[in-house]
């Protein structure tokens, strides 16, 4: 009698942080997905930086001038990285719009095929990655 | 799967999820539109960007009013956000209730000095 052969394979019932992130192949739309979560916590947790610089630009000349000034430095912190905090925020911004203006179309057009969603996620980050890299160059001054 | 008819049904609410889901687009949207205004009026200061430039956008009426709404649809749409997040991370119950709460105060109190700072210009 012969068993019948059990090939072996990976099973994913409840993904494991540390060993099957790694190796778990996700299609295009669903980094789009998990970003635009992450994107929203990010913003979420440094909603009290982004309200520190509409109340010193705002408020009076003297705060709109300290404003300019952190972006040169702070304390212990450098200007770049300052710079660098605002720029991840400015893309944690935009592949938010991109990734919700992704879900309202879906939600208006009910285009849920396979490739529309691949093609509709690529857009969104071809969308956040060049304006992202625009204000960037902008930010640090390239331009 | 919880039965959601007859006398075995989970009572918990009445619209299960349709308010979140009009809520988060109708202020996304908002916010979006807001944005766009906010980038055609940046673009449209002639010149190096200064104070008077800058703070002129907000100096209208209807301008602070729109904020405002603005700023409560931000609220609204991080709070129905983080509670869709925490519906999926968030266990035990006891415990998203918890990071919920915490959710709430950080949100309302961001809110709040948001208001403070458009409402003394």
């Amino acid at each position: 009698m012969t068993e019948p052969v059990k090939i072996k394979r990976p099973e994913f019932r409840n993904l494991n942080l540390f060993s099957d992130v790694r190796t778990y192949r996700m299609p295009p739309a669903a980094i789009v997905s998990i970003l635009h979560r992450a994107s929203g916590v990010l913003m979420l947790a440094l909603l009290p930086f982004i309200i520190w610089m509409f109340d010193t630009s705002l408020s009076s000349e003297y705060s709109f001038a300290r404003f300019t000034a952190v972006f040169a430095g702070q304390g212990v912190f450098p200007g770049w990285f300052i710079k660098l905090v605002a720029l991840a925020l400015i893309w944690a911004f935009l592949h938010h719009l991109g990734a919700g203006m992704r879900h309202l179309v879906l939600d208006v057009t009910h285009r849920t095929t396979k490739e529309f969603g691949r093609s509709s996620a690529i857009a969104t980050f071809v969308f956040s990655l060049v304006l992202t890299a625009l204000l960037g160059a902008k930010l640090f001054g390239l331009y | 799967m919880a039965a959601t008819y007859g006398y075995k049904r989970t009572v918990v609410g009445a619209h299960y999820g349709w308010r979140d889901f009009v809520v988060q687009r109708i202020t996304a949207v908002l916010i979006a539109l807001f944005t766009l205004l906010l980038l055609v009026k940046v673009l449209f200061i002639q010149g190096p960007i200064g104070y008077d430039s800058w703070a002129g956008i907000f100096a209208p009426q209807w301008m602070k009013a729109l904020t405002f709404s603005v700023i409560v649809a931000l609220i609204w749409h991080a709070w129905v956000g983080v509670c869709s997040i925490l519906y999926d991370y968030a266990k035990p119950a006891g415990f998203r209730l918890f990071l919920q709460s915490l959710s709430a105060v950080w949100l309302v109190s961001c809110g709040g000095w948001a208001i403070q700072v458009l409402w003394r210009l």
